[in-house]
């Protein structure tokens, strides 16, 4: 019997007796457990790409609540080039402008609108369960249309051995277990991994001693479609901050700072949950607006990652190898781009175009990543929850001062929001040989995005190695199996030229499958190109 | 002229720094480092008009 931890907010993937479960341990080039945003993503990815891939998930569906609700723009990038991004948007809750309070008064507001000229926003509030809907809707079309993409849902892994060359898995159905093989493992499956544990690996960092009382509520109010912040908020017992952010269907999500020393059961008590939001409401609102509470929830802030994130042929990505504070929204966020960049690695290896060690980068590069979030995040809650009284003392003179002088302003911090993460430096990257070029597009950098044609210029990237070429021609480098196409810019808009050329009269990129720059030039230079490829898939 | 206008590169590493040097100092202790610090910044400004311009920013 399968154990149901949790309640379901969609059925995605019903449990479905197959042939295997009756027969000899099938092998499988690439097995993904855990269908959260994570491992959906890397499944459509690979599947996209053709490579087989197996999502065995726990539960029949996305699990109810909203956990994640902030998408940054490079997630709806990922989501768009999957086909998964446009209906993520179109439910989305675009938001654009925070404001910050120190108790009763407002210390300022930001406004996260990028420069004109990308298909997405830079935010949108999306409940989880519709992310993880969407990809699923994705994966369906995919098999449509003929890619090797399973999910079996209610299949429980209880046990692993690994052999090296590949991975056995014990899976626990509501028809009893049965067991699989794996060439790839890959734990997509939370922060409290099961598959880490039975690995005997640690995840190690701080946790950060406070309790944040989440409270989703369901109702119709007017307050603006902003992200309201209070440090010390000035209602009845909020705690030391708080949180007001608005989702699609009429949810909203409340967070409460509650301290560290508090009674769990106590807290969650509906009538004492209601008692803080109405407070929160009517100091707002000026009365109390109907509302019911939709999803409650206490948690704890872990700042912590696995010090390797590929251990062999098991590899960890998401939340399983790293875990961050939520305000910043760099969660599932990153776990997307770890998927991102494992799809197109794990795609090469699988069609013989790499070899073991592009894996390697994927760790490295997910690594450093993931030390970004952990950074930024972990400095975000030191400000939030102040851990010693002189750091209490510094963090409110930085308050007050914030209320009078601009200069003040960039020291709060109440979170520090995703932003895509920059592999300048690493192996994989090439040369930089554009002169005054526009920083925002170094090797290393995503792909900016910016008007082209009747469209967008990711639109054009798709999932393999490009050769993006403008004021100059340019023709398909193929090398060492590796196929680059030639994307050739013939009239570049306004936001394209200040992106990508700036002060240059013509520029050729390389850019990988993850649309990522690996390299840049003043001209096109075939032998160049192919080196550069060569160096992105780690055969230079 | 005292800037009061962001002029940090690094606010959030400045911040974090900041608040390290201070972690295992006693209150005294603690106290007593502002003051070094305040005196080492005030000499590095050296502008009279702007160190008053300061003290009164920051009541």
């Amino acid at each position: 019997m399968v154990a149901t931890r949790y309640k379901t907010a969609f059925q995605l993937y019903p449990y479905a007796r197959v042939e295997a479960q009756d027969h000899a341990p099938v092998r499988h080039p690439v097995v993904i457990v855990g269908g959260g945003p994570v491992g959906l993503a890397l499944a459509l990815d690979l599947g996209q790409k053709g490579t087989p891939a197996l999502v065995l998930d726990d539960h029949d569906g996305a699990g109810l609540g909203s956990k994640a609700i902030c998408f940054a723009k490079r997630t709806l990038d990922i989501a768009h080039r999957l086909g998964a991004g446009q209906p993520m948007v179109d439910k989305g809750v675009v938001w654009n402008v925070g404001k910050v309070f120190y108790a009763d008064e407002k210390l300022f507001d930001f406004n996260l609108q990028p420069d004109a000229g990308h298909r997405n926003p830079a935010f949108i509030n999306l409940q989880q369960p519709y992310f993880e809907k969407y990809l699923v809707d994705a994966i369906h079309t995919a098999q449509a249309a003929g890619a090797p993409i399973e999910i079996r849902g209610c299949n429980c892994v209880t046990a692993l051995e690994n052999h090296g060359s590949y991975t056995s898995l014990t899976v626990d159905t509501p028809d009893g277990s049965y067991t699989l093989e794996a060439d790839y493992l890959i734990a997509c499956d939370g922060a409290r991994s099961p598959l880490r544990d039975m690995m005997g690996l640690s995840f190690d960092g701080r946790v950060f001693e406070d309790n944040f009382l989440i409270a989703d509520v369901h109702m119709k109010a007017d307050f603006p479609t902003e992200r309201w912040f209070w440090f010390e908020p000035p209602f009845k017992a909020a705690g030391q901050s708080a949180l007001l952010h608005k989702q699609p269907d009429d949810i909203w999500r409340i967070d409460f700072q509650l301290g560290w020393d508090i009674d769990r059961e106590a807290e969650l008590d509906p009538a004492r949950i209601r008692a803080r939001v109405d407070a929160m409401l009517s100091s707002q609102a000026g009365y109390v607006p109907e509302y019911e509470l939709e999803w409650t929830s206490i948690y704890t802030f872990q700042c912590r990652r696995m010090q390797k994130f590929r251990h062999g042929n098991v590899i960890f990505a998401g939340d399983s190898a790293h875990q961050v504070s939520p305000f910043g929204a760099r969660g599932a966020n990153s776990g997307v781009q770890d998927a991102e960049n494992l799809a197109w690695k794990l795609d090469l290896l699988l069609k013989g175009l790499a070899d073991e060690s592009l894996l390697d980068t994927y760790a490295t590069e997910r690594e450093h990543g993931a030390d970004e979030n952990i950074l930024n995040s972990s400095r975000a809650t030191d400000f939030m929850t102040p851990k010693t009284d002189i750091s209490k003392i510094f963090r409110n003179a930085v308050l007050e001062l914030a209320n009078r002088h601009a200069f003040a302003r960039p020291l709060v911090n109440s979170g520090r929001l995703s932003v895509p993460c920059n592999y300048a430096g690493f192996d994989l990257f090439g040369e930089d040989a554009l002169d005054e070029a526009p920083a925002g597009t170094r090797p290393g950098m995503p792909c900016p995005d910016a008007p082209h044609g009747d469209g967008f210029i990711l639109d054009h990237l798709g999932g393999g190695f490009t050769v993006l070429a403008v004021g100059c021609e340019a023709t398909d480098v193929t090398t060492h199996g590796i196929d680059a196409k030639v994307m050739q810019v013939k009239t570049a808009s306004p936001e394209f030229t200040s992106r990508y050329l700036g002060e240059a009269s013509a520029a050729v990129y390389l850019i990988r499958p993850d649309q990522h720059i690996v390299a840049r030039w003043s001209h096109f230079d075939k032998t160049a190109v192919a080196r550069a490829i060569q160096t992105a898939i780690g055969k230079a | 002229m005292l800037t009061l206008s962001p002029n940090l590169a690094d606010p959030d590493g400045f911040y974090e720094e900041l608040i390290r040097a201070h972690e295992g100092l006693t209150k005294e202790q603690s106290d007593a480092f502002n003051a070094r610090l305040i005196l080492t910044l005030a000499n590095h400004i050296g502008d009279r008009a702007v160190l008053s311009a300061a003290l009164d920013a920051a009541k």
